[in-house]
């Protein structure tokens, strides 16, 4: 079966960027993709499946055990070597940059297995800017909410107009060379201990 | 004075401290060094992040880098050792009652090994003839001194690492909850984590490290050989600060303060009080004051010195248990990736005494001893091991043949 693409075992426990890596996967053609995300029992598993490549999150902290097994060769019946090939330096520094590693079964040709590495290089990618820009716009919600309260204390305590208000945060924070939205959980943090947090001012 | 950059692996590990206090009582600024410290989850990573050049140094398992040198890892690089962290500070923990049961069959003192190994030989008899599954111990990795004194002080027990038990592996933070979870009967591992299975009542101390073998090696600086072959002088540097850091960190005056450091959430992240424990020596009731200094030792009995001895002690399991076929050139290999030359090159400036030699016989010393040293006095061992057999680096085939028997 030397024209069937390798089995694939993808050991991730975060079960949704596992999901985005078995997708991209089977999208590619591949049909013997594996997802495990529970360590309990992994050697059975690895044992009964004998995957081809196996793709694992670089932080998960049971890879020394993994490697451990793969060397001892008892759940893995042929030798095992990580990435590609050790010489491949270019796809190593990707990947372990994307946070994910892969090991192989010995005798894969480096061009049967190269593009399952850049799938899950760059689905580990497209998940981490994924998780980036989910906080950044938690944190900008969280920012315009702080400003708007800054605001309304302005507005209420010194009798001005929402366009003054705003400006005089701009200008404080110019001055002290500060973000508007901490200028602004400052002064909220303040009036709350002041007690004049209150929405009826 | 010209900033240099260093960033540096660590695992969660109460004998990570020298690099700790380098960074956090200011020896690393001092000598011009800006020391980036990352906590890691495995192993793994720290090798992995090394072989891409995001770390220059980190803290390692002793082994580890004999094991890259002779291919024994799924990814190469070349690392030297010009510096160990500390002697001792692990322990053998089993469940709470595994150890009631092996004090019934057989009773002992903790941490006494001998006897501690004779009962724990006797509840694998008794586990045998009822049928019983293998008891399950867990080491941190599998070139990792825990798992050599662990095979050692069972093998010494008459108990067949092999055959009689299950070695797994199991990530250090993980020890405490697998054993009280009963996935593993008992464990040997570093510091706090002994002190955390027994403050959650999950096990007992069997054994120490300490009492396996005295003034026994644990964890190196490992360096990347590319990085010291280009920054001789930022080596150099770096291994003075550590050592004035080990120095800190080896004054008792300084336990409290040097527990709460490590208690931070971005270092060891555990109560001061549980760290304090390792430092001090107070894992197990009963230790005389002698032991409790001997628990772990980060500085005195040349406490930093890579030992090619202690290299070749490691080369000489690995060839025991299978993880390597003995050749003159394994065995040289081995030997050369500790540094005891690049050791001596940093520290000379510093007119502290350094020993003459670069490998002693092991267990040859049965007391407190003075030795030949380069400046003022320095005093090694005792540094024998509990069953009495010498390491004699210079007579390898001799020792291997015996174990082979």
């Amino acid at each position: 079966m030397s024209g069937r693409l390798p089995s694939v075992l993808v050991i991730d426990d975060n079960s949704v960027r596992a999901a985005i890596i078995e997708a991209g996967l089977r999208e590619a053609g591949h049909d013997r993709v594996t997802v495990i995300t529970e360590i309990a029992g992994i050697a059975g598993k690895i044992a009964a499946l004998e995957p081809d490549v196996i793709v694992i999150d670089l932080e998960n902290p049971n890879r020394d055990m993994l490697e451990n097994m793969f060397q001892l060769s008892r759940a893995v019946k042929r030798p095992i070597a990580m990435f590609v090939d050790r010489s491949d330096r270019d796809s190593i520094e990707q990947a372990i940059e994307a946070g994910v590693s892969a090991y192989v079964v010995d005798g894969l040709r480096r061009e049967r297995v190269k593009p399952i590495l850049d799938m899950a290089i760059s689905r580990f990618n497209a998940y981490s800017r994924l998780e980036r820009e989910l906080e950044d716009a938690r944190s900008a919600l969280q920012s315009r909410k702080v400003i708007d309260q800054a605001k309304g204390l302005l507005m209420r305590s010194r009798g001005m107009s929402e366009e003054d208000a705003y400006a005089l945060l701009r200008k404080t924070a110019m001055n002290q060379n500060r973000k508007i939205s901490e200028v602004a959980q400052g002064l909220v943090l303040a009036a709350d201990m002041l007690g004049k947090g209150g929405s009826d001012g | 004075m010209a900033e240099i950059e260093i960033a540096a692996g660590f695992i969660p590990l109460t004998d990570s401290a020298i690099l700790v206090a380098a960074r956090e009582c200011g020896f690393a600024e001092d000598e011009g060094i800006a020391l980036t410290l990352l906590r890691e989850t495995s192993w793994a990573n720290i090798r992995d992040r090394m072989a891409i050049g995001q770390f220059e140094a980190a803290h390692m398992l002793a082994p580890m880098p004999i094991a890259f040198e002779l291919g024994l890892t799924p990814l190469s690089l070349e690392v030297v050792a010009p510096m160990a962290m500390g002697l001792g500070g692990n322990a053998v923990t089993v469940g709470t009652g595994l150890f009631e049961q092996m004090k019934e069959l057989a009773p002992f003192v903790s941490p006494d090994p001998q006897g501690s190994g004779l009962a724990l030989r006797a509840v694998i008899a008794a586990r045998k003839a009822e049928g019983a599954p293998p008891l399950q111990f867990g080491v941190v990795h599998p070139h990792s001194g825990h798992n050599f004194e662990l095979r050692y002080w069972l093998a010494a027990s008459g108990i067949d690492p092999e055959t009689d038990v299950d070695i797994v592996i199991v990530p250090p933070p993980f020890m405490p909850d697998a054993l009280a979870s009963g996935q593993i009967d008992g464990f040997c591992v570093g510091e706090p984590w002994n002190s955390v299975a027994v403050s959650q009542g999950a096990g007992r101390i069997a054994t120490v490290k300490s009492a396996i073998w005295k003034s026994s090696p644990e964890k190196v600086l490992g360096v990347r050989a590319d990085w010291v072959r280009n920054n001789p002088h930022g080596l150099s540097k770096l291994l003075r600060a550590l050592y004035r850091s080990a120095q800190w960190c080896g004054d008792p005056a300084n336990h409290a303060a040097l527990a709460h450091i490590l208690a931070r959430p971005e270092y060891v992240g555990q109560p001061a009080s549980l760290i304090a424990r390792g430092l001090d020596g107070q894992v197990v009731e009963g230790l005389s004051v002698a032991d409790k200094a001997w628990f772990f030792e980060p500085f005195a009995r040349a406490a930093t010195f890579p030992w090619q001895s202690h290299a070749l002690w490691f080369y000489s399991q690995m060839v025991r248990w299978g993880q390597i076929e003995h050749t003159p050139a394994n065995a040289d290999k081995a030997r050369r990736c500790y540094r005891p030359d690049l050791y001596r090159a940093a520290l000379r400036s510093l007119s502290v005494p350094i020993p003459a030699a670069n490998a002693k016989v092991e267990g040859a010393l049965t007391d407190n001893e003075p030795v030949g040293a380069t400046a003022g006095a320095l005093r090694l061992g005792p540094d024998g091991f509990f069953d009495g057999r010498i390491f004699d680096p210079d007579r390898l085939d001799a020792y291997l043949s015996e174990d082979a028997d």
